[in-house]
């Protein structure tokens, strides 16, 4: 064959390599930015006050200077951000700890692997009855509490649902993502091994000497990206503070809901607004934390 | 972008993490039974919220400082479970639901999958990205967003509307666990079979499908679930019309009659456990890593 249709060949198949490429990504790309695209597209015009289902042509940013000067809006960003933090720091250092037992768990590791892993499947809105019927004034541990003499009644027991702190909300997400961090963390130090451990050992490395300087950076970049999800996910949750959380201020995805549902077509812009906050907000979380997770695996990177 | 079929083998497989490896031998200090008896105590702490719900679920008159019922009874769930209940109408609704959630999902999601996992190509990083999104941004945002074009098409309040909706944040999942199955796939396997004289089908059926069947399970069982826990999406397109599980529970939540709520709890919850220990009996430790990653 002549170096000429060679080349010639090669493009076809490049060009026909290129059809596949597109005609396998085409049906999902289409419908994803078909339905996800509306969806944002339409919150963004709509929070402007224009859009094709609305009476106004002239953009204007009224919904969100209305919620910058709403104290219930500022609040709810404070509240919402409170939640996300706590609650992700949290799981993921219960989860790594978690992580560590069962590493060191070598006996029946399968049956423990699993039933630590039960959670997982359980939907949210189950998580938040839960958290209800064991955290609530007249909850199972306020029973016990009580049955020991430690309470006068329900009254006496502290609010940890419908509070202030949004405690509830934060044990339901610590409690269903210290279990995704843990098992991230723990597929992490199963596929590393146990060579380098042993190294340090012996070389003389106390256990934690071995913890801080061995098994931690290992596990490190799992964990920081797992807790980036879970910021991100417990940062928009809205089923949870609806069941958990109180009236005064809401989370920001219960507020936009709150919002959307309002009689006064008036707040109809706003829900839109505080959606599309809350879309930004994840996104810039997500984007920037995965860029510092990165950095802090690659610390002569800084 | 000019190599045919240039798999994107080692560099794909590099970050994906190893099948459970050798058995790790047990060693003084370490595996002893203090640490698997911590394990089992860290496992049943993880249960604790369940207990009052079952307790709840099997009471009569389950009042403070009740811990133990005083009185045991079915009330509850025979009322959950009785023929023809909102429970059974709403069980079925959900797996219908999250069925057609999961093959359309799977249309859309393995050809996608085949190619991210399999090929290098422009922008594939930004395709990453945009199947991410869906999966990250919260889907209240998307349900008051997309709401309005439901609206006008007349599909709130029915179930085409809200399988629509689940497609949103299921499809891109799917898609992402199919790519990592592809991109453990040996494309290699398959140029021998096709050299061996195989036709392109009888690779598919012979090869191919052996290999990223059980991925792609796990990849649908997750799907399943995806849609198997929305809540807001089904609330806010399905506006009050579309009765799943989710809905449910809260409306129960919301009535009062904790013993109900809690077997209606149970109810829900179970199926979706049983869904991944028999998955997990069959496919090993591969759904509980990639179901973390669920809303």
């Amino acid at each position: 064959m002549s170096p000429t249709a060679r080349f010639a060949r090669t493009r076809r198949f490049a060009r026909r390599d290129d059809v596949r490429i597109v005609a396998g990504l085409a049906p999902l790309l289409l419908s994803v930015t078909a339905l996800f695209g509306t969806a944002v597209g339409l919150a963004v015009l709509r929070s402007l006050g224009v859009g094709p289902f609305t009476a106004s042509d002239d953009p204007t940013l009224a919904a969100y200077r209305r919620l910058l000067a709403d104290p219930e809006f500022l609040s709810s960003v404070g509240l919402t951000t409170h939640v996300a933090a706590t609650s992700t720091v949290l799981a993921a250092v219960l989860g790594t700890a978690s992580a560590l037992v069962l590493h060191r768990a070598v006996r029946a590791r399968r049956s423990v692997t699993a039933l630590f892993g039960l959670n997982l499947p359980i939907p949210h809105i189950i998580g938040a009855v839960a958290i209800l019927a064991l955290l609530g004034q007249s909850g199972l541990i306020s029973r016990v509490a009580t049955r020991a003499g430690l309470l006068e009644g329900p009254a006496a027991f502290p609010a940890l649902v419908f509070d202030r702190w949004a405690v509830g909300i934060i044990v339901q997400y610590v409690w269903k993502e210290l279990v995704f961090i843990g098992i991230v963390a723990l597929a992490m130090l199963r596929s590393a091994g146990d060579d380098l451990d042993e190294a340090a050992r012996t070389l003389g490395a106390s256990g934690w000497q071995r913890l801080r300087h061995v098994t931690l950076p290992l596990i490190l970049p799992g964990v920081l990206a797992a807790a980036v999800i879970a910021f991100a996910f417990s940062f928009g949750t809205f089923e949870v503070p609806l069941l958990l959380g109180g009236s005064y201020p809401a989370v920001l995805p219960v507020l936009a809901h709150r919002r959307f549902t309002d009689v006064d077509l008036a707040a109809r812009p706003e829900a839109m607004a505080i959606g599309v906050v809350i879309t930004v907000l994840v996104v810039l979380i997500v984007a920037v934390g995965a860029a510092l997770a990165r950095r802090a695996v690659r610390p002569d990177a800084t | 972008m000019t190599a045919p079929a240039a798999p994107a083998a080692p560099a794909a497989r590099a970050g994906t993490p190893h099948p459970a490896g050798p058995p790790i031998p047990v060693r003084p200090g370490r595996g002893g039974w203090g640490w698997t008896l911590a394990a089992w105590a860290l496992g049943a702490a993880l249960l604790l919220p369940f207990v009052p719900l079952v307790l709840a679920s099997v009471a009569d008159g389950y009042f403070h400082p009740q811990v133990l019922p005083e009185r045991l009874s079915l009330r509850a769930w025979s009322l959950v479970l009785a023929p023809g209940s909102a429970s059974w109408a709403a069980l079925g609704d959900t797996i219908l639901v999250a069925v057609l959630v999961t093959v359309v999902s799977l249309l859309l999601a393995v050809p996608a999958g085949r190619v991210l996992g399999t090929r290098r190509f422009r922008g594939r990083r930004a395709v990453e990205v945009v199947l991410l999104l869906p999966v990250l941004v919260p889907t209240i945002a998307v349900a008051i967003g997309i709401h309005v074009v439901f609206l006008r098409l007349g599909l709130d309040g029915g179930r085409t509307g809200v399988v629509l909706v689940h497609l949103i944040p299921a499809t891109p999942y799917v898609a992402l666990l199919s790519a990592g199955v592809f991109a453990n796939l040996d494309v290699e396997l398959e140029s021998q079979a096709r050299s061996l004289g195989a036709r392109w089908w009888q690779v598919l059926w012979h090869v191919t499908t052996p290999l990223v069947a059980p991925g792609l399970m796990v990849a649908a069982l997750l799907g399943f679930l995806v849609s198997w826990g929305q809540y807001a999406l089904t609330l806010v397109i399905g506006g009050g019309q579309v009765v799943t599980l989710p809905i449910l529970l809260f409306a129960a939540a919301s009535g009062g009659d904790l013993s109900v709520t809690a077997a209606t709890a149970l109810f829900h919850g179970l199926p979706a456990v049983a869904l991944l220990v028999v998955a997990s009996r069959v496919l090993g430790a591969a759904p509980n890593l990639a179901l973390g990653a669920t809303r």
